[in-house]
């Protein structure tokens, strides 16, 4: 047997970081669990964006979504120049929601299986392994985003062939913009959930938690704040408030009955961007120390 | 060929704070030597795994410390020299075999294909493909120390890999062990069972309630040949043994008499219950089985106020 399994210690090159984000990309892709909650994002994404109004637009009736609204404006909305409003619109809210349950199984799973146990005795220190599988959750929510455009591009230009309307696409600018913006705020749910799976040692309290949060308790505090002026200005510095306010303005005109859920125009863009960058940074950086000082069992 | 693989010296590690604190390992300081199998014999509880997770920096000790190769235990370079299975195996359920081997090499810096040979070397190659959770536990525990085996490390940590297994499960498992220390390498391996330590182990450290009692071979701690007498009347018998042998060197035995001393004064002995008038019915030399050392020294060393533990006969095997 002095085959492969001999290979001495000293020929494995290699960086302890791109190791463990080859590692848990491996992993990733092959889990079952991430591509439903790919795919769940995708088709809610299509019937949001477009399925649902395409239909409304084709019957000529109204729906609980489109009150009241002009069909021009809804077919406006569907048509590939409007790829940058449309890209980012459910991403504060339900796109962060897929995206916190994605961190959080991500990072929760490991310590049921015992599998961060057995990555954590193979060699690299806790920081790589954490960089390698942090590497790897972005790189998955990067991808998303991508699929996310090209899927709107796909649908836009079906409907406007269909319809026979303008197939131009929107500035290249806009779209980079929106891109970025996206991945931002998906990135940050889902290093939310990455937290809350590594605090809980486990998916089921943090994705429970965190979903409470993302889609009921931050709306309520919302709600208080209009009464209270310290809660408003406690919601200011919440993730839900500054990635909705950042899609918000982007997108603007905000405020009407039609708009998705999770919009908000409470701060301006830039304080919003900052916002949201700051908690990308602070999250993970917490996420780190724990990693680095727990007893792992 | 004494090099130490890995040593700890008073690693100790106490959970809890003030009164509700526990000491889990308490002071133990083991040595392993390169090329040895080396047991880690104890009951259930008795802090064997927080021993070896602190070897391999899964937890942080209170007190003491552990070297693995020379260097701090913990450190990305001593790890990445060690293989273990700690505690059962961790896999990824929705993955295959061959993929959770095929991950846990990445994260070791080595090519893909090596898995393919683990799997080759513990059986386990029709069953690759196959994913994690369908797996029966003698597989998991198998799967786990390919695992270990791969990239060569300069130390093997198997936790306990027989647990759970039926008969055949663990005579295969102990083949493993035995033709991995046939080819030089250094194991580890705790477990509760003393007939498989017994079986293949060069040296064992015996632990109970935290404290490492022992540590020395298995051949040494057995001891010598015993003399085992049937006499009666027992009481006569026991001092007329006590006489001979001295007070430290009689046990009592249900109706039999043991005597620590060297079989060639067995005729000695015998002549001397004659001659007192006492009726022999038996006199055999037996030897000790690791079942009777080990159970003689965590019985007083859970209960200290049986007896002295530290000095004496196990100073007498270090």
């Amino acid at each position: 047997m002095s085959t492969v399994l001999d290979k001495p210690a000293a020929d494995r090159g290699g960086n302890p970081v791109l190791d463990s984000t080859r590692a848990e990309i491996l992993r990733l892709r092959k889990w079952p669990a991430v591509w439903v909650t790919i795919g769940a994002w995708l088709s809610m994404n299509a019937m949001f964006g477009y399925i649902f109004d395409y239909v409304t637009y084709t019957s000529g009736t109204s729906s609980f979504s489109n009150e009241g609204e002009p069909r021009a404006a809804i077919l406006a909305r569907l048509l590939p120049s409007s790829i940058p409003d449309l890209l980012a619109q459910g991403m504060p809210m339900f796109g962060g929601a897929i995206m916190m349950v994605l961190g959080a199984i991500i990072a929760g799973n490991g310590y049921g299986w015992g599998t961060w146990k057995t990555v954590l005795t193979q060699g690299p220190s806790r920081t790589s392994t954490l960089l390698g599988s942090l590497s790897a959750m972005t790189a998955l929510v990067a991808g998303l985003v991508t699929v996310t455009l090209l899927s709107d591009y796909a649908m836009s230009l079906a409907v406007a062939i269909a319809q026979s309307q303008s197939t131009a696409l929107p500035a290249f600018g806009d779209t980079a913009q929106a891109v970025g913006v996206a991945f931002l705020v998906m990135e940050m749910w889902a290093l939310a959930g990455y937290l809350l799976g590594t605090v809980a040692r486990g998916p089921a309290l943090s994705v429970g938690l965190g979903l409470v949060w993302a889609l009921v308790i931050e709306n309520l505090l919302r709600g208080v704040g209009t009464s209270l002026s310290w809660v408003e200005s406690f919601t200011h510095v919440l993730p839900g408030t500054a990635s909705g306010s950042l899609v918000g303005q982007m997108i603007g005109n905000v405020g009407g009955p039609n708009d998705t859920p999770g919009l908000l125009d409470t701060l301006s863009f830039q304080r919003g961007l900052w916002t949201t960058v700051a908690y990308a940074v602070l999250l993970p950086l917490l996420t780190w120390w724990l990693v680095r000082r727990r007893d792992v069992t | 060929m004494d090099e130490l693989v890995l040593q700890t010296k008073d690693l100790t590690k106490r959970y809890g704070t003030g009164d509700s604190a526990r000491l889990a390992v308490d002071r133990v300081s083991m040595t392993v030597r390169r090329g040895e199998v080396y047991g880690f014999l104890g009951p259930n509880g008795a802090g064997k795994t927080t021993t070896l997770r602190m070897v391999l920096g899964l937890i942080r000790p209170t007190a003491g410390s552990a070297t693995v190769l020379g260097r701090p235990a913990g450190e990305p370079e001593t790890t990445a020299r060690i293989g273990a299975l700690i505690e059962g195996p961790g896999f990824y359920p929705y993955l295959s075999g061959r993929d959770n081997l095929r991950t846990m090499a990445r994260y070791r810096g080595l090519p893909d294909d090596i898995a393919d040979a683990a799997l080759e070397r513990v059986d386990l190659a029709g069953r690759g493909r196959d994913r994690f959770k369908s797996y029966s536990l003698g597989m998991k525990q198998r799967l786990g120390v390919a695992a270990a085996l791969m990239g060569d490390p300069d130390v093997i940590v198997l936790d306990e890999p027989t647990n759970g297994l039926d008969p055949a499960g663990m005579a295969d498992m102990r083949a493993l062990i035995v033709d991995l220390a046939r080819g030089g390498q250094t194991v580890l391996l705790s477990s509760h069972l003393l007939a498989e330590v017994e079986e293949i182990c060069d040296r064992v450290g015996v632990i109970a309630g935290g404290r490492l009692l022992v540590e020395s071979t298995v051949s040494a701690l057995r001891g010598g040949r015993r003399l085992r007498l049937v006499a009666t009347p027992i009481d006569q018998a026991l001092a007329v043994a006590m006489r001979i042998a001295g007070d430290e060197a009689v046990q009592l035995d249900r109706d039999a008499v043991l005597l620590d001393v060297p079989a060639e004064r067995m005729p000695h002995v015998v002549r001397s219950l004659v001659t007192e008038g006492l009726d022999v019915h038996e006199a055999t030399i037996s030897e000790r089985t690791l079942e009777d050392v080990f159970f003689e020294m965590t019985d007083t060393g859970l209960h200290p106020q049986t007896g002295d533990l530290e000095p004496t006969s196990l100073e007498a095997v270090r």
